[in-house]
């Protein structure tokens, strides 16, 4: 039964399994009309799950659901759409080869039959400006940026008269400035009367955007509160469930010798178009050099070029002074690269295989895995069991399939696989993405240990602070070009955040604003 | 230009159009069921069960339209068995399609046993159509033919409007790019799949009843002779457009009828291999599309042969 008059949305004693697991445990969550609602937890907290059920794609196992004081079962996303909920999920749901128009009018059920494209993009547009999320109509959605995606979502939602949007995680892919127009949009559609769910690990966010905040930890809800009554302390607690204080090892300089030098490289991407624009840059040996930008502008095309899994069209890469520009990834890997995918999963491992298929996938040809022809299981077990316990991987055995393992122990036992073999340059992507906090730091502790111990890293990232923790110098790339490289003193987040846009002169936006 | 091999190109021509129809109805077909992101690589057992099921129901009927409609309804049946396998069960759709395949020939086989050798009491003949089947070449290449050429120039004008203009054709596009988008917009992605492999299968029937009541009527066993493989081939090199389809059939067409021509005319090619010319072409040309990659890539249906599941 409706509690209170003001709520558009109401779920009530909401639980649900999946095998194993129990995601949601008796949630009640409540929205207003008209709030920024922050649903704040970490990865696996039962966020996305809790939200998918309210958009329809997940049935609870127990619980009601409230939509403007109507008792609802939300059976499918047709539901959810018909009473007014909009998701734009984490991962967008749109068609890369359609149009931004196609896109939005895409599931509705009017007109029936005929396509009127000229009127549909003449609808978008008008939406767009009202709200002023920049489109174009025409665009094919591949060509956009992940920021104009986005915005395509919004309107998709907006077109469909969605009064409560769910947002996943909306911020984890914009620069900092375009985050600042989201939060100005919305704004913008809370004032129109409409109610948003911001769901977000990120505490600041929360601080900045919401008016009320709602934790949830391990699939319960820890807290329900107005913004203006908890401190973002008191919120990384009831998110953890423990005080949390980060620590990490300390770093100690280092000035040595290049080990990585990309000079004037360029290549193509999947889709024939240029992926890397002559990209200039240099990794020395003890530093991390972090990569930052927007993704999709090239960084997993330079990861690619570097690791010989990607021709160059021209310029050379070389690796202490030996090149080895379009050398096969064999080559590479033995002189002295390690390489951590951003696809952790598919290029990273063979998720079917143990984990002790899984540690010698690069190193079966070595001579100590080798007994004549065969595999020396002997001391493949005996290294496997080493990573585990170096590297406190949480495993059900180390002949368990290895998609078995939770995001942040696959991570790990990639990681130290990689570092096993005494590289002379890591390349890590998007290393903790997706981990939770406790194995994102324990990454990232291992990466700064391999910086100290004199390794080259090139990370890539997404979280800009993270960034400016590990790196000792951000490089920024935009549509496949290095913007520009920032030092520790030089760097600051709107100079950074400026880059990733594509605005190269900084002093002179500076003096425009 | 002599006056014989003007005529001769005329007669090429337009037999081409004739024996590219039948390829062109089950590419047709195949283009709606791969635009919903499924496999089916049964065609050419379908085709074999349209045509002895067309044949048997004109033989029992006296009547064309029941043979249509009969390929039609059996082609419809084997194009819903993968179906069920391929969207309910979630099988591998190469697996399920060739083993489709063979079992439609062999029930074709069975099937067409009591009438091997009856001829069919009726037939599709050609009508000219008045006037327009007497412009040079261009006439008797396209305007005097049989009904069910006809119909096929129809529904290729009708399939490209409803795949790019119309929303049932967008949303089974979507359908075919990004079942997770579909699905989150309230698309059914399963009756989408099952309707237009369905209807896949049924223009598939319809390709083979082409064979066995208007090309050459009669059945006889394999009659198909490899033209669902090539509809298959064809639809890549269509880049799974309707329009680009028909280009396409009619030359592989006019490949199969050139080969029938040049032994007529006396030419001292072997004849064994003018009867590989449309099998060899068909590696040829998949072999050139596929390697400009780029629209290829770009038009391919993004999860076509992707069983989807919600997370």
């Amino acid at each position: 039964m409706p509690q209170e008059d003001g709520n558009i949305v109401e779920m009530h004693g909401i639980t649900k399994r999946f095998p194993g697991v129990l995601a949601n445990e008796n949630v009640t969550f409540c929205v207003r009309s008209g709030e920024i609602h922050a649903l704040l937890g970490e990865n696996g907290a039962g966020k996305s799950t809790l939200m998918n059920i309210l958009s329809g794609l997940y049935k609870p196992d127990e619980g009601e659901i409230f939509v403007k004081g109507k008792r609802i079962q939300i059976g499918s996303p047709r539901h959810a759409i018909e009473a007014g909920i909009g998701m734009v999920h984490q991962h967008f749901r749109l068609v890369e080869n359609f149009s931004v128009a196609e896109n939005i009018t895409l599931g509705m059920s009017t007109p029936r039959f005929l396509l009127d494209m000229a009127a549909i993009e003449d609808e978008v547009l008008a939406l767009s400006k009202e709200y002023g999320l920049q489109l174009d109509p025409k665009a094919q959605i591949w060509q956009l940026s992940v920021g104009e995606q986005q915005r395509v979502e919004i309107v998709k939602m907006l077109y469909r008269r969605a009064d409560v949007l769910i947002l996943d995680e909306p911020t984890a892919v914009l620069t900092p400035q375009e985050t600042r127009e989201l939060f100005a949009t919305l704004e913008r559609m809370k004032e129109t009367g409409r109610s948003i769910i911001f769901i977000t690990h990120k505490l600041e966010e929360v601080m900045q955007v919401a008016d009320r905040v709602t934790v949830l930890r391990a699939g319960r809800v820890a807290a329900t509160a107005d913004k203006t009554d908890v401190t973002s302390r008191q919120l990384a607690s009831l998110m953890v469930g423990k005080e949390y204080s980060p620590t990490l090892p300390g770093k100690t300089a280092l000035e040595t010798a290049p080990v990585l030098t990309l000079s004037d490289v360029t290549a193509y991407g999947d889709r024939g178009t240029v992926a890397l624009d002559g990209v200039s840059l240099e990794v020395k040996a003890g530093e991390i050099l972090g990569i930052a930008g927007v993704a999709g502008n090239g960084q997993r095309e330079l990861t690619e070029v570097i690791t010989g899994l990607r021709k160059t069209t021209s310029g050379t890469i070389s690796l202490l002074g030996q090149d080895i520009t379009n050398r096969t990834p064999l080559e590479v890997i033995n002189s002295g690269v390690s390489f951590v995918p951003e696809d952790r999963y598919g290029t990273g491992m063979a998720p079917n295989l143990s984990l002790v298929d899984n540690v010698i996938l690069k190193s079966y040809r070595t001579r100590i895995m080798c007994k004549g022809p065969f595999i020396n299981y002997d001391a493949a077990r005996r290294q496997t069991q080493g990573l585990v316990e170096q590297f406190q991987v949480k495993c059900a055995g180390i002949y368990s399939r290895a998609r078995l393992l939770s995001g942040g122990n696959a991570q790990k036992l990639l990681l130290g696989r990689e570092i096993s073999s005494d590289p002379k340059l890591l390349i890590a992507a998007y290393p903790t993405r997706g981990l939770d906090i406790g194995a994102a730091e324990a990454i990232r502790s291992i990466l700064i240990n391999q910086r100290n111990q004199g390794i080259a890293i090139l990370l890539i990232s997404e979280d800009l602070e993270e960034l400016m923790r590990l790196s000792d110098r951000i490089a920024i790339m935009y549509e496949g070009k290095i913007m520009g490289t920032l030092d520790r003193d030089e760097w600051d987040i709107e100079r950074i955040g400026l880059l990733m846009a594509g605005v190269r002169d900084v002093q002179h936006e500076e003096a425009l604003t | 230009m002599t006056q014989t091999t003007f005529g001769f190109i005329t007669a090429v021509l337009a037999a081409a159009v004739e024996a590219g129809t039948p390829i062109l109805y089950a590419a047709l077909g195949e283009i709606l069921t791969e635009r919903a992101g499924i496999l089916n690589l049964s065609v050419e057992g379908t085709m074999l069960v349209g045509a002895v099921s067309g044949f048997l129901a004109t033989v029992a009927t006296g009547n064309l339209a029941a043979g249509i409609l009969g390929a039609a309804i059996a082609g419809g049946i084997i194009a819903a068995i993968h179906a069920f396998l391929s969207v309910t069960l979630k099988v591998n759709q190469v697996v399920s399609g060739l083993s489709l395949s063979m079992f439609a020939t062999g029930v074709s086989g069975y099937l067409g046993k009591p009438i091997i050798g009856v001829a069919a009491p009726v037939s599709f003949k050609s009508i000219p159509i008045p006037g327009l089947s007497k412009i040079p070449v261009l006439g008797p290449m396209f305007f005097n033919h049989n009904l069910l050429v006809y119909g096929s120039y129809v529904l290729v004008a009708f399939l490209w409007y409803f795949v790019y203009k119309t929303r049932p054709g967008l949303h089974m596009r979507s359908v075919g790019e990004s079942p997770r988008t579909a699905d989150s917009l309230g698309i059914n992605v399963s009756f989408v799949q099952y309707t237009y492999t369905i209807i896949g299968g049924a223009l598939s029937g319809i390709a083979g009843a082409y064979l066995s009541l208007a090309y050459a009527p009669s059945w006889i066993e394999q009659m198909t002779a490899g033209r669902g493989w090539i509809a298959i081939a064809l639809v890549i090199f269509a880049v799974w457009n309707p329009l680009r389809a028909m280009i396409g059939a009619y030359l592989f067409g006019g490949i199969e009828a050139l080969g029938f021509r040049i032994q007529v005319v006396g030419a001292t090619i072997s004849p064994i291999v003018l009867k590989m010319m449309p099998y060899i072409f068909t590696i040829a040309v998949l072999i050139i599309t596929t390697a400009r990659s780029a629209s290829y890539k770009n038009e391919a249906p993004q999860a076509l042969g992707v069983p989807y599941e919600r997370e």
